[in-house]
């Protein structure tokens, strides 16, 4: 999962960078194509070169730099109408490779207490599963798991930084 | 009284040196408890700062150890008392740096003229003798030197290894003498040590002595380790990993270094506890997203109890040191709120009522007090008695979190994190709130949890 993770950032920094420039550096730090893998044959998706249809970086470069999460208020969370659009593009994804599973990772910011965040991040990974299932995804197919305020995105101890810390991030399971 | 059991369960007649002394006089007496109905939340007073001095203990005929020179040890053990007494914020002790060495013969017969003229209220002295079997014997005296007269003595035998345990025994007996509390600084502390940048923390579950010392990493930091709890025992260690990648909890018995999962249940588990007697486990468990709180036997086997079924998340949970009811947070009503029930899940009602957040409430081991954290806007430690009266914040700082009490009821520690770097640090503080210091610890922690006095 960690990995998973790493790979997504990286991805989004690369994203943000220099991808225009230097796609083809990028691309050499992917791993290669695996033969077997579900949907390649049919898919006629934007998936660039390298990129295995159905892993995290078509996910990701299929919902969009910062189309794998949404995000909650301060205690909150219910699903508002930007999230469901969110979700909704996932559930499409996750309705082109059936093989497919994924992770919600729920957040939350720093201010809070330990112990009531990781409940507070359980309840918010569930929240995006529950919604993503109500779209007709396999609930099996999601797992969530919370790491509370254990790890932050942005690193500023400020409303903007906490703002994009209360989140739930859907991560593609390898 | 937990210090008579401890301090007999290490006493020893000191024969030869202590002959004109009959035993029974080493004994401390025990301190008194207070009422439960008592009015004031503060007992000792903190204006009044004792000075001590703190002389090297003399070692009769000094021998090495695997722990070093038996002279050395005595200056050692005298440093501990010093740091300890200093610590408590009650005394400011003298040395031994800077004061007179003393002879053995001064141990049983102090020159009180000349403290007098060092303007010192009380004296220690004591002794480090090496047995014939390798082992420690330590003496350890109280006096007043106004009044020319001994207040305690005691004795005790300890592996070499061991002999801060003895400098601390020590210590517990002069603190409960001189301000008729409970003793405490010879109990442990489990924590989480951090390292490594804000984004990407490693947390490894430590040990340490209360003072800082004979620290121990137990954990690598390969998986996130949270939430430590000492067994009361101080067996085994109850506390959160994603070792599995998932947030689970385990018991991590010391002894073997072997980890079980305390339920074999696939839901995440977090904010473990332990009874007062070692017998059953408080965990929260997220099924589907709601959080509740549930018991389970310590040994194993039996199937866990499920105490709360409100919506919302009802999470953490601490005894009263008699065991019959539980102190715990839920935000049922809306925000975290601090709430009590019978510790079979009835009666549950709130009690914090001051405005803002409460969370991660812990019972007093005297059980007259709960300690809190309370959001609002800043995180800040505080304390009521249970029916939510007499509310009081020991602390001020951008977030204080998680406060965990010493064995005696009369200190706490919890953790401080530092807006922006995200750096954590333990602290400790008095009930007056005064005496906040910071903790000696090798690198950054969070999730203190303070054990009872050592068995």
């Amino acid at each position: 999962m960690m990995t998973n993770k790493a790979r997504t950032f990286a991805l989004l920094l690369l994203a943000s960078t220099a991808l225009a420039a230097c796609g083809k550096k990028e691309v050499e730090n992917l791993p290669p194509v695996a033969d077997n893998t579900p949907g390649s044959t049919t898919d006629t998706g934007p998936t660039g070169p390298g990129i295995v249809p159905g892993s995290q970086e078509d996910f990701i470069q299929s919902v969009g730099q910062m189309g794998d999460r949404i995000f909650f208020d301060t205690d909150r969370f219910n699903i508002d109408s930007a999230d469901q659009a969110t979700l909704q593009t996932q559930a499409q994804w996750l309705s082109r490779y059936p093989q497919a599973r994924v992770t919600v990772e729920g957040h939350a910011d720093e201010r809070g207490t330990r112990d009531y965040n990781l409940a507070l991040g359980e309840r918010r990974a569930n929240a995006a599963k529950n919604y993503l299932a109500s779209l007709g995804v396999d609930a099996a197919r999601i797992q969530t798991v919370s790491y509370g305020k254990e790890r932050p995105q942005a690193l500023g101890s400020n409303e903007e930084a906490w703002a994009q810390n209360r989140r739930a991030v859907t991560v593609v399971i390898r | 009284m937990r210090l008579d059991r401890s301090v007999t369960g290490f006493f020893l007649a000191l024969l030869g040196i202590f002959a004109l002394a009959p035993l029974a006089k080493a004994q401390v007496a025990p301190p008194p408890v207070p009422a439960d109905d008592e009015p004031e939340l503060v007992e000792f007073d903190t204006a009044k700062i004792r000075r001590i001095a703190v002389p090297a203990l003399v070692a009769p005929s000094p021998a090495d150890t695997p722990a070093g020179n038996s002279a050395n040890l005595g200056r050692q053990i005298a440093e501990v008392i010093s740091a300890n007494l200093r610590n408590s914020g009650l005394f400011e002790p003298l040395g031994p740096a800077g004061i007179r060495p003393i002879t053995l013969a001064e141990v049983t017969a102090p020159q009180y003229d000349y403290w007098k003229g060092r303007n010192v209220e009380q004296l220690i002295e004591g002794f480090v003798r090496v047995g014939g079997d390798g082992n420690l014997t330590v003496g350890c005296y109280l006096y007043d030197v106004n009044f020319g007269q001994e207040q305690a003595r005691l004795g005790f035998v300890v592996a070499p290894r061991d002999w801060r345990r003895a400098a601390h025994k020590c210590s517990d007996a002069i603190y409960s003498k001189l301000t008729g509390e409970l003793p405490f600084f010879d109990s442990r502390i489990a924590y989480i040590a951090e390292t490594g940048p804000k984004g990407k923390r490693v947390k490894r579950l430590a040990i340490m002595d209360s003072d800082g010392a004979n620290h121990r990493f137990i954990t690598n930091g390969q998986s996130t380790a949270l939430t430590p709890r000492f067994s009361p025992n101080y067996k085994s260690i109850l506390y959160l990993s994603y070792q599995d990648g998932n947030p689970r909890i385990y018991v991590y018995d010391i002894d073997s270094g072997r980890q079980r999962l305390i339920t074999a249940s696939k839901n995440p588990t977090f904010a473990p506890r332990w009874s007062p007697d070692g017998q059953t486990i408080l965990y929260s468990m997220a099924v589907a997203g709601n959080t509740d709180i549930y018991k389970i036997s310590a040994a194993g086997g039996a199937s866990p109890v499920r105490l709360t079924n409100a919506p919302g998340i009802d999470v953490g949970g601490s005894f009263s040191p008699d065991g019959r009811q539980i102190v715990f947070e839920s935000d049922r009503g809306g925000s975290q709120q601090v709430y009590v029930m019978g510790a079979d899940g009835s009666g549950q009602r709130r009690i914090s009522m001051g405005g803002g957040r409460y969370a991660t409430p812990e019972w007093s081991p005297r059980g007259d007090l709960i300690a809190y954290t309370r959001i609002a806007g800043d995180f800040r430690v505080g304390v009521m008695r249970p029916d939510g009266s007499g509310e009081r914040l020991l602390t001020d700082s951008w977030q204080d979190e998680a406060p965990t009490w010493a064995p005696n009821g009369r200190v706490i520690q919890f953790f401080r994190t530092e807006r922006n770097s995200g750096k954590t640090s333990v602290w400790q503080v008095d009930l007056t709130g005064r005496n906040e210091r910071k903790l000696p610890t090798p690198v950054d922690g969070s999730d203190p949890a303070w054990g009872p006095v050592l068995p």
